[in-house]
């Protein structure tokens, strides 16, 4: 393999597009509402593209042949590398307007930084996702002020929301000593830049919501190095049946 | 919980610079940001538009369709209100 780190570094990226568009992907046909059933699986779409587009690249810096069907569809539980938080289960619209928020708000300054990457390919992967992250973040925004600072039944359920997710967000900036190389030789951002921007994000958000960031600081971790929620390994036999069952099958 | 239904919204849509925007259908939203936001999910996804207009269809106020025949009819017998009488001189161009 070329670049190791790179490597991980990319199927991280593209592993969490992959999860949270498949999660994303289960409102299809059951959104609260027409239009934003079609939203929700528009931005599916984008994540899946954008997988396509990080996962090809992976197999191309391992160099072993494999493109982002082989990556997405055979690998096991264990070799993903997505954070917890994208594969948390959609629970109601509150719940997935959450977790979607809280990954958009920290996907766009991270796509920001990796248009100046040194890496031309990375570059390019993010500045075509930078366009789709901003609309899919103020698509997710709009939502959570409105949920937040709407009736009691939705404050209420976005408060839960948030109550439940928090815990799953310090992972989307954890660093290997590896990403840290990388950061060295200016092909990827360091997370604490990404972190500060996040922040300033979903405190802003937050206030106009008239959400209360949770206090507590206990967090999950695990996803990064292929230790996940029970919840994966639901989702993963549903993307990957056909394959497994059918190999090499194309439709 | 409130079943209230959201206002329902007219789309317009221009398709690319200097044509005018169309009606392309309607859909509903809680507020005019959101219904730009479905607008742009909803009937925007094949790259049909660079500008879009909601209103909210509360505010269209429509001919009645009963007096289609005394509003419309009459013009059908005025063909001398079609500029076909003219004979263009060959040099003209964007006719």
């Amino acid at each position: 393999m070329k670049n190791e780190s790179l490597y991980n570094y990319v199927l991280r990226l593209g592993d969490d597009s992959l999860i949270l568009g498949q999660r994303l992907g289960e409102w299809c046909g059951h959104g609260p509402i027409l239009e934003e059933d079609i939203a929700m699986t528009n931005i599916s779409l984008d994540l899946i593209g954008q997988a396509m587009s990080l996962l090809d690249y992976a197999g191309e810096i391992d160099g072993n042949g494999k493109d982002h069907d082989a990556l997405a569809f055979l690998r096991f539980e264990n070799e993903y590398q997505n954070a917890l938080l994208v594969e948390q289960p959609n629970g109601d619209f509150a719940d997935t307007m959450m977790r979607q928020f809280l990954f958009d708000a920290f996907r766009q300054p991270l796509f920001e930084k990796l248009v100046h990457s040194s890496d031309a390919q990375l570059s390019a992967i993010a500045e075509k996702s930078l366009k789709e992250t901003r609309y899919h973040l103020k698509h997710t925004s709009e939502w959570i002020i409105r949920l937040g600072d709407g009736t009691e039944e939705s404050h209420t359920r976005a408060q839960k929301a948030l109550d439940n997710l928090w815990r799953y967000t310090d992972e989307l900036f954890s660093e290997t000593s590896a990403d840290l190389s990388l950061v060295t030789s200016g092909i990827v951002p360091s997370m604490v830049e990404i972190k500060e921007v996040w922040n300033k994000t979903v405190h802003a958000v937050f206030a106009e919501a008239t959400l209360q960031i949770p206090t507590n600081n206990w967090q999950f971790e695990g996803g990064r190095r292929g230790v996940h929620s029970e919840h994966l390994g639901y989702l993963l036999a549903d993307l990957q049946y056909m394959q497994r069952a059918y190999p090499n099958m194309k439709w | 919980m409130s079943n209230r239904e959201w206002p329902l919204w007219e789309v317009f849509i221009r398709s690319k610079q200097g044509l005018n925007h169309k009606h392309v259908g309607s859909l509903r939203a809680p507020d005019a940001t959101l219904a730009l936001e479905n607008a742009r999910d909803v009937y925007t996804r094949r790259s049909e538009g660079i500008s879009i207009w909601v209103v909210e269809s509360n505010y269209v106020h429509a001919s009645d369709p009963s007096d289609a025949d005394s509003l419309f009819e009459p013009s059908d017998t005025k063909v001398y209100r079609h500029p076909t009488f003219y004979d263009v001189p060959d040099g003209v161009k964007h006719m």
